[in-house]
């Protein structure tokens, strides 16, 4: 369907922004590069007063190197951040992220801070961020709050941010020699949202694995860190982290797949993932 | 806060000022607004490619692009690319390969593909479909899609080596 009918500012800076959002009432949303949001307005999911464009604020851009990682600008797109050479070397596991992410048109302009404030289930962006125990730099009018990607999540199209909050950055930090990253995903389309993925991170200082952290993604209604899952995959291997996944998952289905299909696939991607990363002798029985 | 706004920008090199209803998006302001209809409004929410567009020199499906958003901004439409010969190559090898069927998803499929080919000097088919992953065609002829970008990519390589 056409858009419904929204008024429309651009501001080019924070301060600016805040003044449209006063203007235009509580009705009002933020845009960035708009490649969710635009498709619920055509979905009618979504109908807001007045859109105010962010995609110009230059303080909400840029990869930039810091102590013990990376911080990631909320308006990175999708294809900048693919084609970073520190994002390359600080957190690969992003980097791998991306083909998986839509179709290069909707690269070009979906932003970092967009999709993790739209808050897909099925978007790997937010489980990469869970499985590198990333932390979401939010904004308000009194200042910057640091929110633990893994509490970032909060339910279906849900997150942690307040009404008065924007997301300004995503700090990673940056993965260690012996931590070992992966992302894989089932999708009936490359690019289309995936029915089950697993973004995963492994620590293995020598041959053994000393800790795991297997974050799936389109199987619930948030990134779901497979506690158990993950626990069992140090002590016992593969097949007792796939038997753990029955206590970590419960996923509802969707028009792509059940909900037993998507506890198969998930089983599937955990032994696909872990099986790649790591030779299987490193792993006690 | 206002529902029109007026923009200016250059649309196929051609630079021009208009006001836009802000609920437009960029397919149907090129298409109803200024008919140019090369990029075809068809799921209109960012799934099937047939509105790829160029913005900026960046692919982008025009139905997710606010036209209001564009002040300042450059786009380019297959009647640009036709006019100016950039991917006469390309357009070529649609037709000596059969590449287009019915011919809806062509324009976008054309967008994509010399997006694809600017960017490669080495043709690999599983690249090329990775590429071509947001562009639908309803008739289904990949194939012959997939082998119009192939020739395009060896013969622009050749060319290279020559020159």
């Amino acid at each position: 369907m056409k858009w419904p009918s929204f008024a429309y500012a651009k501001a080019e800076t924070i301060e600016q922004m805040w003044h449209c959002l006063d203007e235009a009432g509580p009705d009002a949303k933020v845009i960035a590069g708009g490649q969710s949001l635009l498709a619920s307005l055509a979905f009618r999911l979504s109908a807001p007063s007045a859109l105010i464009d962010i995609s110009g604020i230059e303080a909400l851009k840029g990869i930039k190197e810091e102590a013990g990682g990376l911080q990631i600008g909320a308006l990175t797109t999708h294809a900048q951040l693919g084609a970073s050479p520190l994002v390359r070397s600080h957190a690969p596991l992003l980097s791998s992220a991306i083909p998986m992410i839509a179709h290069p048109a909707i690269r070009n302009r979906g932003t970092v801070g967009g999709n993790l404030a739209y808050a897909d289930p099925a978007s790997e962006l937010p489980a990469c961020l869970v499985a590198l125990d990333a932390v979401i730099v939010a904004v308000s009018r009194n200042g910057e709050r640091r929110i633990p990607a893994v509490k970032f999540f909060v339910d279906l199209f849900e997150t942690a941010l307040t009404e008065d909050e924007i997301i300004a950055a995503v700090e990673v930090p940056t993965t260690r020699p012996d931590q070992l990253c992966a992302i894989e995903e089932v999708a009936r389309r490359s690019g289309d949202y995936a029915m089950a993925g697993l973004a995963c991170s492994l620590d293995m200082p020598g041959e053994r694995l000393t800790k795991a952290r297997l974050v799936f993604f389109g199987v619930g209604p948030t990134p779901a860190f497979a506690r158990k899952a993950s626990q069992a995959l140090v002590t016992s291997g593969i097949a007792a982290a796939q038997e753990a996944l029955a206590d970590d998952l419960d996923p509802s289905g969707d028009q792509h797949a059940s909900p037993e299909m998507k506890r198969h696939l998930a089983r599937v991607l955990l032994a696909r993932v872990v099986t790649k990363l790591t030779p299987a002798k490193s792993f006690a029985a | 806060m206002k529902t029109r706004a007026e923009i200016t920008l250059t649309i196929n090199g051609q630079r021009m000022t208009r006001s836009v209803e802000t609920r437009e998006h960029l397919v149907d302001f090129l298409r109803q607004d200024l008919g140019l209809t090369s990029a075809h409004a068809s799921c209109e929410h960012g799934v099937c490619g047939a509105c790829t567009l160029r913005v900026n020199g960046q692919i982008v499906r025009g139905c997710l692009v606010i036209a209001a958003s564009l002040d300042g901004a450059t786009v380019d439409t297959i009647e640009g690319l036709s006019d100016s010969g950039e991917i006469r190559d390309l357009q070529d090898a649609f037709i000596a390969r059969n590449a287009a069927q019915c011919g809806f998803c062509t324009p976008g499929m054309l967008m994509s593909a010399a997006d694809f080919c600017a960017s490669h000097t080495k043709a690999d088919r599983v690249e090329i479909r990775e590429h071509l992953s947001g562009n639908y065609c309803r008739c289904t002829g990949y194939q012959a899609i997939v082998d119009a970008i192939e020739d395009v990519i060896t013969a622009r390589a050749v060319k290279g080596a020559r020159t």
